[in-house]
């Protein structure tokens, strides 16, 4: 087997989902695992691959990779992948790396399988982990021909910092004249408000049992504390307590952080669909019998009002330790 | 402008995958796959910005994805082209991009849209393996699109904030769900879907050959069916004053801080 | 108190009106049919067969000679019933065309039981002979409307569902068309942006066949004064339909527990329990809003009856798959508007309200009244009249009365009435009338509004089951099951006065199985709190102090198997 993990970077900092991936191919049995970092100026980010377990780096480095654009990208791989007979691709989940994914299957008429929380050997094969229909259904996948292609969940492996170094080998920059046409007019920066609720890994929510809009405070610095989203019921957005932007549930948006934490919600269904994929749940309300204290992981018996401030307290407190 | 739009059809309601065939139970009412719904909106919004072209719907399914089809006609869409063969049915991104791609070159469009994604398969990066076999630009998660001069710009999302790119067209650009708001198809415009011109295509009839369309031109396979890992232990207490010290360690446990 | 004390700040005028379109940017078809139910596609059907043979007429009635609209998302998505079908009017329909077993039955009815329940026990008892199925088939009402629609589309109709009807329109005294329903309007009525305002939709003849507590209906009967002496009542269904473990092999019927027999409470109804297939089954209980308690909930006692013995043991290793309510009009005969025509109109369904309440049977003549007004408006047009000119259409109100819809209900009349005497007494009344063959009583009984029902309190409520999830069910996760996924900023369209007596809000509270309304706390007044987007439009309000009117079309319920 030979695998390759796609790491991808942004600013100084090589992307620690990417890093959690190349923990995982790590653990598959395969002896032949490298990485690929493609860019501008990111040399100096090899060293970092190496501490988190990359045996090899193939760096690509040229002025026509330094923004974030899929194209280029599938054609340094394509290349890579055949000069060096790689079998399978590993990807962490992000808009960039999806797209460099399928055009690389379609470019090497490869198959891809994506959302993979899980990667296994089974019977001698290759099969993929990945929920479906909205999670209500786990399904087992698998790959047909090589090489493959896998697309993991953001998130879902760590990264594991082995402390090793990391041989460094250049990889060719041969582009297509169509992977260059599109250019990068604007890059975006940092959002400076916090992440958005779509790609929070941490979203704070609030219900009906906050009593009323200005209680919306203590989820909000909770969520800051945590470095997640603002998100809200469909009953508070009703009342005109938050906007709909942050409405979670069936007539609002569907998420699934790894940590989602209802602080006064009663978890009834249209909610539930809405966020009961999220990793962690941890529901804080008055009512025992609230519905949502059947499916979160730990559940609060008691006030928003004192439980939240306090655990706003605790959280910034370890963070700055 | 030609503008090409690649619609689908799913399911209506609550999905579920068939045990037998382990893909989607697709025997269910269809209707127009919702993010896609944004990309037909977008293409009207355009072609009404240049003052002429024509909006042409591409999809791949069964006969019964027509009725997908007339709904983004009843919209304002000109054309649609469905391309149905048994032998497209369970494919994979592979196939269906080659397949797809096939009915694009036809269509020379200056512009091809996608929506985000697909309702019921959550995800399916269709554009870019499209793109990659039509030798053309790709610009997804486009928040806003504007053309001039023979290129498109795009506000694209991504987790850090917008980019802004430009793309020469021809190009192929997939929109998010934040792009627009759909229009209502007016009563006059569902009445009149009925007798825009809609073409159905076989694979004979694009020139793909059978090992490259459906399940045999497909490179990946699903196994089995499987009940979702159990939650784990689910713990509740009461607060007696220390609750957010257990939500604190709990949280520290799980290695969430 | 009565809820009649506090009525709806409605008034059935704000919806009629004249055209208001330029005449270029109407939507002229030929026949408009309002509903896309039983009898509105049976409307359709026919009217596509009598077109064959008469292709100078089909032309002369334009490119969309038939026209169907529904409010629903699509054909079938706001249909709900038992459903237990009597064939005949279906075998007329399709003589010579389709058989019954083309059809989307469940099969024929083998067997039946009726049971008198008890808290702990059932008591079988003989079936009332207004009630006998022999030769009947059991259906899923969205089903078979499904089903109707791609045959009503085959003989040439177009079907445009998510398409509300919200104005009658007439002008010279005659009616023209209807007026759609805006989309795209926020919470406070603002247009959003992508707002569609509603369009003019004019046709030579106006079909209104909108089932139960029909919209423009109503407003025709107030405008054209149709309405007979005797006030419309209806009765609350609310069902749910299962996966089970084992085959069900015959309908079932349950009257008494966990109603309340006593005059006193005015809990009318009972339950049925059919098999759909062998692995499916479907239960529903009905009650009249004639009912006193203010905390009576249509939707609670069928939970409670889930926990009956005898529907244990039905349910037992299920699982429910969909759920939902949905009005019936029970005033049969003597509710009867004084005429179902009007200059360009025809009202059919349960929209009339041909309803046979004994028999548990609506959908046979629903269909028949729709082939019944496509013969009517066929003939009118064909002779070259106008069907605007008063007295064209009256040959459907003739023909009605020859049909078998008249005579059955006619035996029937005073069936419910008696009910308003308590089960016992009722049931005694009703065998009598049964065996006289109507005869008996033999001055016509009397219908109160529902309205108009005296309310009192009791602890009702204790006796509800907590929903456990499984066999027992709370009304959110019901309107979930419904399909329903209205959006949330949609202007309300219900109508209803905010601030009442605690008692009428805590009444309607119960009464709405899908969680409508709220009601703050207080001794005086309270405000009345809705969420509009949660309504199946079951169209129990109207009958209890409010008004529902159509929302957004494509709102509501995406009803498949009920």
């Amino acid at each position: 087997m030979s695998t390759l993990v796609f790491l991808e970077h942004h600013g100084n900092e090589l992307s620690k989902a990417g890093l959690g991936v190349l923990a995982k191919a790590a653990t598959l049995g395969d002896s032949n695992v490298s990485t690929s970092i493609i860019g501008s100026g990111v040399r100096s980010l090899a060293a970092e691959a190496g501490k988190f377990g990359a045996a090899k780096v193939y760096v690509a480095e040229d002025a026509q990779l330094e923004a974030p654009l899929s194209q280029p990208r599938v054609d340094v791989l394509a290349q890579l992948v055949r000069e060096k007979d790689i079998d399978t691709i590993l990807f962490a989940n992000s808009v960039l790396a999806a797209d460099v994914a399928a055009g690389l299957a379609a470019r090497l008429d490869a198959g891809v399988n994506w959302d993979l929380t899980d990667l296994v050997e089974q019977d001698g094969k290759l099969v993929g982990k990945r929920p479906a229909l909205q999670d209500s259904v786990y399904v087992d996948v698998g790959w047909t021909t090589e090489p493959r292609i896998a697309l993991f969940r953001s998130g879902s492996f760590d990264p594991s910092a082995t402390g090793g170094s990391a041989e460094v080998e250049d990889a060719p920059v041969q582009l297509e004249d169509f992977s260059t046409a599109a250019r990068m007019v604007d890059q975006a920066h940092e959002e400076s408000e916090g992440p958005s609720i779509e790609d929070a890994q941490v979203i704070v929510a609030g219900g009906r049992g906050l009593g009323g809009p200005e209680n919306f405070t203590l989820v909000e610095e909770l969520a800051k504390a945590l470095g997640g989203a603002v998100g809200a019921t469909r009953a508070v957005v009703d009342a005109g307590w938050y906007p709909y932007s942050t409405q979670v549930g069936q007539t609002g948006k569907t998420v699934a952080p790894k940590l989602y934490i209802a602080c006064g919600i009663s978890g009834a269904i249209q909610h539930k669909v809405g966020m009961q994929s999220s990793g962690v749940i941890i529901a804080i309300n008055k009512d025992p019998n609230a519905p949502i204290f059947e499916f979160s992981d730990l559940g609060v018996v008691g006030d928003v009002h004192s439980v939240v401030p306090k655990l706003t307290e605790l959280v910034k407190q370890r963070k700055s330790s | 402008m030609k503008i090409a739009v690649c619609v689908k059809q799913v399911p209506e309601g609550n999905s579920r995958i068939d045990p037998g065939t382990k893909r989607l139970d697709r025997s269910g009412e269809g209707a127009l796959n919702q993010f896609d719904a944004n990309a037909v909106e977008e293409a009207l919004k355009l072609k009404a910005a240049t003052g002429e072209g024509e909006v042409v719907l591409v999809s791949m399914g069964p006969a019964k994805a027509q009725d997908a089809l007339r709904k983004a006609l009843a919209m304002g869409a000109d054309r649609a082209v469905l391309v149905s063969d048994e032998g497209a049915a369970g494919a994979d991104l592979v196939a269906t991009s080659y397949t797809l791609a096939k009915a694009l070159e036809r269509e020379s469009a200056d512009l091809i849209l996608f929506g985000q994604q697909a309702g019921d398969s959550d995800g399916a990066v269709l554009w870019a393996a499209v793109a990659d076999r039509l030798r053309l630009p790709v610009v997804s998660q486009a928040a806003e699109v504007t053309h001039a001069d023979g290129k498109v710009t795009v506000k694209r999302q991504t987790e850090f904030g917008y980019d802004v790119i430009e793309a020469p067209l021809p190009a192929v650009v997939a929109v998010s769900d934040a792009i627009n708001e759909p229009r209502y198809p007016s009563l006059k415009g569902i009445m009149g879907a009925k007798s825009k011109p809609q073409e159905t295509l076989s694979l004979a009839d694009l020139g793909v050959e059978a090992d490259r369309a459906g399940e045999q031109g497909s490179r990946t396979e699903v196994y089995a069916l499987n009940e979702p890992p159990a939650r784990g232990d689910s713990r509740k207490i009461e607060d007696d004053g220390n609750a957010a010290q257990a939500v604190l360690d709990f949280l520290a446990e799980k290695r969430l801080l | 108190m009565k809820p009649s004390d506090f009525p709806p700040p409605f008034d059935a005028r704000d919806y009629v009106a004249a055209p208001s379109d330029p005449e270029d940017e109407r939507i002229e078809v030929g026949v408009l049919i309002v509903g896309a139910g039983p009898a509105g596609l049976a409307c359709a059907i026919r009217l596509g067969q009598l077109l064959e043979d008469a292709p100078e007429l089909r032309e002369r009635l334009g490119e969309v000679p038939v026209a169907v609209i529904d409010k629903g998302k699509q054909p079938g998505s706001h249909l709900l019933s038992g459903a237990v079908v009597n064939p005949r009017a279906l075998r007329r329909l399709f003589k010579g065309r389709k058989r019954i077993d083309e059809m989307p039955f469940y099969g024929p009815v083998h067997r039946e039981s009726v049971y008198f329940l008890t808290q702990g026990s059932a008591f079988p008892i003989p079936t009332p002979p207004t009630m006998k199925n022999e030769g009947n088939f059991v259906a899923s009402l969205s089903q078979l409307g499904r089903w109707l629609a791609e045959q009503a589309e085959e003989a040439g109709a177009m079907i445009l569902p998510e398409t509300a009807a919200e104005k009658l329109l007439v002008a010279d005294g005659r009616v023209r068309g209807i007026r759609t329903g805006d989309k795209g309007r926020g919470r406070d009525g603002q247009p959003l942006g992508n707002f569609e305002p509603g369009a003019d939709v004019v046709g030579r003849v106006t079909v209104l066949a909108e089932g139960t507590q029909g919209h423009l209906t109503g407003a025709a009967l107030e405008r054209f004064g149709l309405g007979g002496d005797s006030p419309q009542v209806w009765a609350l269904g609310v069902k749910e339909v299962w996966k089970v473990a084992r085959p069900l092999d015959r309908v079932i019927h349950t009257m008494g527990w966990p109603l309340r027999p006593e005059a006193k409470y005015r809990e009318f109804g009972g339950s049925f329990i059919y098999p759909m297939g062998d692995d499916m089954v479907t239960l529903g209980m009905v009650v009249g809003l004639d009912y006193r308690d203010v905390e009576l909930s249509v939707h609670d006692v069928l939970q409670e009856l889930k926990t009956h013995k005898l529907v244990r043991r039905l349910l037992e290793g299920g699982e429910r798959v969909q759920w939902g309510a949905k009005t019936i009009p029970e005033g049969g005969f003597l509710a009867l508007p004084k005429r179902l025509h009007a200059p360009g109109l025809l009202i059919c369904g349960d929209g009339a309200g041909l309803v046979n309440v004994p028999a548990l049977k609506g959908i046979h003549y629903a269909i028949e009244s729709g082939s019944l007004a496509a013969e009517a408006a066929f003939a009118s047009l064909q002779r070259g009249q106008t069907p605007g000119t008063p007295g064209a259409l009256s040959g459907y109100d003739e023909a009605l009365k020859e049909s078998f819809i008249w005579k059955d209900l006619y035996e029937v009349r005073n069936m419910r009435p008696a009910f308003g005497r308590g089960f016992f007494v009722g049931g005694a009344l009703a065998g009598l009338a049964t065996a006289t063959k109507g005869r008996f009583p033999p001055r016509d009984l009397h219908l109160e509004r529902d309205a108009d029902a005296e309310l009192f309190r009791t602890d009702r409520a204790r006796s509800y089951p907590a929903p456990d999830g499984k066999l027992t069910f709370d009304k959110l996760s019901s309107v979930f099951a419904s399909g329903n996924r209205t959006r949330d900023d949609q202007p309300n369209h219900i109508v209803v006065q905010r601030e009442v007596p605690k008692e009428l809000a805590d009444l309607w509270v119960r009464m709405c199985p899908a969680q409508v309304y709220e009601a703050g706390d207080g001794d005086g007044n309270v405000t009345v709190e809705i969420t509009p987007s949660n309504c199946v439009q079951c169209g129990a309000i109207t009958a209890k102090g409010g008004r529902l009117t159509p929302p957004e079309g494509g709102s509501g319920p995406e009803y498949t198997l009920t």
